[in-house]
């Protein structure tokens, strides 16, 4: 079992998940409560790695983020590495990667909560961070846990970035799918099959605690 | 003073009203669909122009102007001094009674806070329901502690739509009365609508008439309402 592999893919996942519900709970607020008409362009540009192949995403990534570009330069000269092949490149193609898991499920538990509680708060002259943190976050909790789960067993299971943005780096950007797909490579199955098991038990535990939570609790899912 | 010339258009619904309210207690008075409702979510500063619906014109509050559209200008829903209690319940179901009354409070010092709660929650007879939940309450109690929560941030105008539509004739009467007395003392103006004329007869009101989304009439409700009177009186005198 390669245990280091392991711990950089759970670390992975909770940095990841960390981020996605900072970035997704404001996002997921703007696109439900917002009125501007690029809010579909918007919308459709969170949703896009649901159907991007992931593939294409992390060799976007990959070229934008080395040294021919801008950006990638930038960054470099910022961090003083660059981010392709770093656990911090990890991050941002994660990041990307696992948005629309973690905004779907706060847009839709953010639309549900009734419009005339949002019209009563800005009465009462709440501002709209406090209306998303008072309100909206509040009533669509199941919803936030729902975001972190899918965005947490999302990124555990990522293959095609990780292994176009970070290569097979022990230590470093080596996850578990990576591992997997190596001991396949070699035909070693039954360490395949450990791995394999590991992914599976993971995201099982995870999505079996959701389904449980809301039993009961005896309220709609999320 | 409220004045306001508006036109909205909801569907294939139109409103338009120019009219100013200088009583301190007005009732607009309208069956069903006649446009109370858009008119006091237009009052209030909740309906901008969306996709399909359009509003234009102005409103004024004591010569402070709320929405003038023509110049852009439109005030927020928590910056007009205003508060809406509407019919359907919008108590935040997380939060305690309490903790909903003090919602608006939130800059005031502890002390001050529970003092305003509990006068508030006095004030509509609801001083037992302070730990209770919004699930926990009656229709009717729920009703009270929202015009509670609506009264806490001391509005200058209060818009009421059909809020005690769950108290009995009794009990409505009695915190109409409470109300009134308040409003008065506090320089309060309030507008309610209703299609409930005993309303409009039994608050001494000036009444606003509206029909499919245009004034028609406006003064004491023994003019404007006569017809609405004889109605009753017959209803009432028939075995």
């Amino acid at each position: 079992m390669d245990w280091q592999a392991l711990a950089l893919t759970l670390k992975l996942a909770s940095v990841t998940t960390a981020i996605l519900l900072a970035i997704a709970v404001p996002l997921a607020a703007l696109l439900v409560l917002g009125r501007s008409r690029w809010l579909a362009a918007l919308e459709a540009l969170a949703a896009l790695p649901l159907v991007l192949p992931p593939t294409v995403l992390g060799f976007f990534l990959l070229v934008m983020l080395g040294p021919r570009t801008s950006v990638g330069r930038g960054i470099t000269a910022l961090l003083g590495h660059p981010l392709a092949f770093s656990f911090d490149g990890l991050v941002v193609g994660s990041v990307i990667y696992s948005l629309p898991f973690a905004v779907q499920p706060l847009v839709a538990g953010f639309a549900a909560v009734q419009s005339n509680l949002v019209d009563a708060a800005r009465l009462l002259g709440a501002s709209s961070v406090r209306i998303v943190f008072s309100l909206l976050v509040p009533l669509a909790r199941r919803s936030l846990v729902a975001a972190a789960v899918l965005s947490f067993l999302h990124t555990v299971g990522e293959f095609g970035v990780v292994l176009m943005l970070g290569g097979d780096i022990p230590g470093a950007t080596r996850t578990l799918s990576i591992v997997l797909y190596n001991q396949v490579e070699n035909f070693d199955y039954a360490a395949a099959n450990r791995t394999a098991a590991i992914l599976l038990g993971l995201s099982l535990t995870a999505l079996a605690a959701i389904y449980l939570t809301g039993q009961m609790r005896g309220g709609k899912r999320a | 003073m409220l004045e306001l010339s508006l036109r909205a258009r909801r569907g294939s619904f139109h409103l338009e009203v120019v009219c100013s309210l200088a009583s301190d207690w007005t009732v607009i008075f309208g069956p069903s669909g006649s446009g109370k409702s858009t008119l006091l979510r237009l009052l209030a500063g909740l309906d901008r122009n969306s996709r399909g619906d359009t509003a234009t014109g102005k409103i004024s509050l004591d010569g402070r102007i709320l929405t003038e559209t023509t110049r852009g200008v439109w005030c927020k829903p928590g910056h007009r001094r205003t508060s809406l209690v509407t019919q359907r319940s919008s108590l935040f179901p997380h939060l305690s009674v309490e903790a909903n009354v003090a919602y608006s409070l939130a800059n005031l010092e502890r002390a001050i806070r529970t003092a305003r709660v509990d006068e508030m929650l006095e004030l509509v007879d609801a001083s037992n329901l302070g730990k209770r939940r919004p699930q926990d309450l009656s229709g009717g109690q729920a009703q009270r502690v929202a015009l509670a929560r609506a009264l806490a941030p001391g509005p200058r105008l209060l818009l009421l739509d059909e809020p005690f539509s769950a108290l009995d004739g009794v009990a409505s009467d009695a915190l109409i009365g409470r109300l009134q007395t308040w409003a008065r003392a506090n320089g309060v103006q309030t507008v309610l609508a209703t299609h409930d004329a005993t309303d409009a007869f039994s608050t001494g009101a000036e009444v606003a008439l509206l029909r499919e989304g245009r004034l028609i009439a406006q003064g004491p409700a023994t003019e404007v309402l006569q017809d609405e009177r004889e109605r009753i009186a017959l209803r009432l005198m028939t075995p």
